[in-house]
């Protein structure tokens, strides 16, 4: 492992363990800023452009500065910029159409877009995001991507002869979109591949896409891979083989039912372990997620933990989402320090 | 000289209006969905959705038309999902689609429903060349739980005998169209079992019956038993998986009336009519058969697809049928 989560220990922490606190990326936005679209979007609203940049900053500052107050350790704005997790990108990458909405399930509908032409990178996708961020943070940042494998499985495609093609050339792009990000100083990426929980017989597939992914990217980066809601046991120990330094898994949604599929072989890479239900508003207690945290640490020792939510958390009211983030570092901080003591032992609970 | 009849097959998407007022009328959660029991207001929204689509296919100059199962939220379950003797539990996946449907848990005698019936009806008023689409009994089988009849025998005949009954209300009909989806993707281990169950809803009809499995090919113990059952027309989604297709009927009983799932249903490119006429024909000629009707289709719902792709895909179709082909 090469891109310690060490980098990112804050100057002032105050315990020797070190359980890095991040989040998975999307968060409730304030309402104030679903009516600033909705006026946006309405032609004989009197809301510019201009305004509409001005809301989606304030958005992020806000939000990057709730998770700071939360006090976790390596933040994002909340994907205050963006809308869905394929849109956002489809907008971006020449070659995408959009035709209309279509059902998920019951009235939830999405804007499924068309690969209607040769996908090509056509405008910087996060860069500017990333630098706004950077720029209103006092943490380090991360920035979360939708993975080309969920990229292509969610689109329609016209064009390549098949979905794993076309996987692989939007790999390049992530790829290139990761090198203008490092660029301008991001060290901490999220590979976001929800569909490959639905597929996991592709997980060969998506090493494909990784490797092209991490292909010249500087070793210090840390690279992790997002993937949730689905049947572990079939993509694991084969995860193990994947380019990333981080593993970022849920795991609370099932009451840790899935725990001891990572327990052989042994987890050799970071694990960002899920120990918010981001699917219930009831917030957990402290002392609560610190048992969720132990059930990580059956997994890898301290040194190989970090303490994420088992997903983003945009579907909980906002005060809910806060909750839930602050008692999670919290319930961090106080287990770091037991672990200080000496009345955690990390050893035995990788034992049992 | 094979007859070419373009039909289509539900789901049919909504039109983005009704989307749009459903959404705001029934709201987004799973206690949401269409029980049986809607409102006016939402009846209203699908009964001119309804009519809209209808329209649609008959401008597209589509031969059958479908009432286009809007109200089915839980796609081919539905007819479970509305029933009193059927609890809904949590939302599943839909075969390996990135959709959901509520579990079924039938708890009671699956009795004289109605619900399909009453929505044809409101069909026939628009067209008297009507299409009927129904889940098999063997997919509402692999779809649903089971707590009251006990074994997969009992349910099997249990389903077969409600799809009868409902069957017997519909209003007349020139089809039976009956989507059959797990028999493909989730091979039954008694196929003559499967055949039975068959046989109980094809002869509850005097319509034409089509039996339609989709998104893979039949295996070849399932084909032979179905191709001997009392069903009129096979089907074949040539979308998926032509080879397997070829094998059956090369090595099994040759089809004189075919259903061809040829527009794909769940990609937005556009196929031409001429085409889609190519398509099937290169059917026949690989497999040497010449049947002579061939219901040309997509190969699965459309409500995957958005409008306007849709109603591209509704146009190459109903060109298809206007210019009959020979074979040869």
């Amino acid at each position: 492992m090469t891109a310690e989560k060490d980098q990112f220990r804050p100057a002032d922490h105050p315990n020797d363990h070190f359980l890095m606190t991040t989040v998975v990326g999307s968060y409730p936005k304030p309402k104030w800023h679903n009516r600033a679209r909705d006026l946006y979007e309405d032609p004989d609203a009197d809301f510019d452009e201009e305004a509409w940049q001005e809301a989606k900053d304030d958005a992020a500052r806000l939000i990057t500065s709730e998770h700071e107050r939360a006090g976790i350790d390596v933040v994002v704005d909340g994907e205050m910029r963006r809308n869905e997790m394929v849109e956002f990108f489809a907008h971006r990458i020449d070659g995408y159409e959009f035709n209309g909405p279509v059902k998920v399930w019951g009235h939830n509908y999405f804007n499924k877009p068309s690969v209607v032409d040769e996908v090509a990178y056509g405008d910087s996708w996060l860069v500017d995001e990333y630098e706004f961020t950077a720029s209103v943070a006092d943490r380090p940042v991360k920035v979360p991507i939708t993975g080309p494998y969920t990229l292509a499985s969610w689109s329609f495609n016209e064009v390549y002869e098949d979905e794993e093609t076309l996987a692989y050339e939007l790999a390049d792009l992530v790829n290139e979109e990761i090198e203008k990000l490092v660029d301008a100083g991001a060290r901490y990426i999220q590979i976001d591949e929800p569909a490959l929980a639905t597929t996991p017989d592709d997980h060969a597939i998506v090493k494909a896409c990784l490797d092209r992914i991490v292909a010249g990217i500087d070793e210090d980066v840390r690279i992790g891979l997002h993937v949730c809601y689905g049947d572990y046991s079939r993509i694991y120990p084969e995860m193990l083989e994947f380019p990333v330094d981080e593993l970022d898994l849920e795991l609370a949604n099932g009451d840790f039912e899935q725990v001891d599929v990572f327990k052989d072989p042994t987890f050799t890479k970071d694990l960002a372990f899920g120990v918010i239900d981001a699917h219930d508003a009831e917030v957990e207690s402290v002392e609560e997620v610190k048992a969720n945290i132990k059930k990580g640490l059956e997994i890898v020792p301290p040194e190989q933990l970090v303490v994420s939510p088992d997903c983003g958390l945009k579907l909980l009211p906002r005060e809910v989402a806060f909750e839930k983030t602050q008692t999670l570092a919290t319930a961090a901080r106080e287990l770091e320090a037991e672990l200080d003591r000496g009345t955690v032992d990390p050893v035995s609970l990788r034992a049992d | 000289m094979t007859e070419f009849v373009a039909t289509t097959l539900g789901l049919l998407p909504l039109p983005d209006w009704a989307k749009r007022d459903l959404e705001d009328l029934k709201g987004h959660q799973k206690h949401d969905l269409v029980d049986g029991n809607e409102s006016e207001a939402v009846r209203a929204v699908y009964a001119e959705a309804r009519e809209e689509l209808l329209e649609a296919q008959a401008d597209a100059d589509i031969d059958v038309l479908v009432e286009g199962q809007l109200r089915w939220d839980d796609m081919l379950v539905h007819p479970l999902a509305v029933h009193d003797a059927v609890e809904t539990h949590g939302i599943v996946r839909y075969y390996d689609n990135n959709n959901f449907y509520r579990e079924p848990v039938v708890t009671g005698e699956l009795t004289f429903d109605g619900d399909m019936a009453a929505d044809l009806e409101t069909a026939t008023e628009y067209t008297d060349d009507l299409g009927a689409v129904i889940p098999g009994p063997y997919t509402l089988a692999d779809l649903a739980t089971d707590e009251y009849y006990g074994d997969e025998d009992a349910f099997l005949e249990a389903l077969a005998a409600f799809l009868a009954d409902e069957i017997k209300a519909f209003p007349d009909v020139e089809t039976v169209l009956i989507a059959a989806p797990s028999l493909a993707t989730a091979p039954p281990a008694a196929p003559e079992r499967v055949a039975d169950a068959i046989d109980t809803v094809v002869d509850a009809t005097d319509a034409e019956t089509i039996l339609y499995p989709y998104w893979d090919a039949l295996d070849a113990e399932t084909y032979a038993a179905v191709a001997d059952s009392d069903v009129d027309t096979l089907g074949f989604d040539l979308v998926s998986a032509w080879d397997q297709h070829v094998e059956n009927v090369q090595s099994g009983p040759a089809p004189e009336r075919v259903a061809l799932g040829i527009v794909d249903g769940q990609n937005t490119r556009t196929e031409s009519p001429a085409e889609i006429r190519e398509t099937a024909t290169d059917f026949f000629e690989e497999t040497g058969i010449d049947p002579a009707v061939a219901y040309l289709m997509p190969n699965t719902g459309t409500f995957y697809l958005p409008t306007n792709r849709f109603v591209d895909k509704l146009d190459a179709l109903g060109a298809t049928s206007a210019r009959p082909e020979a074979t040869q």
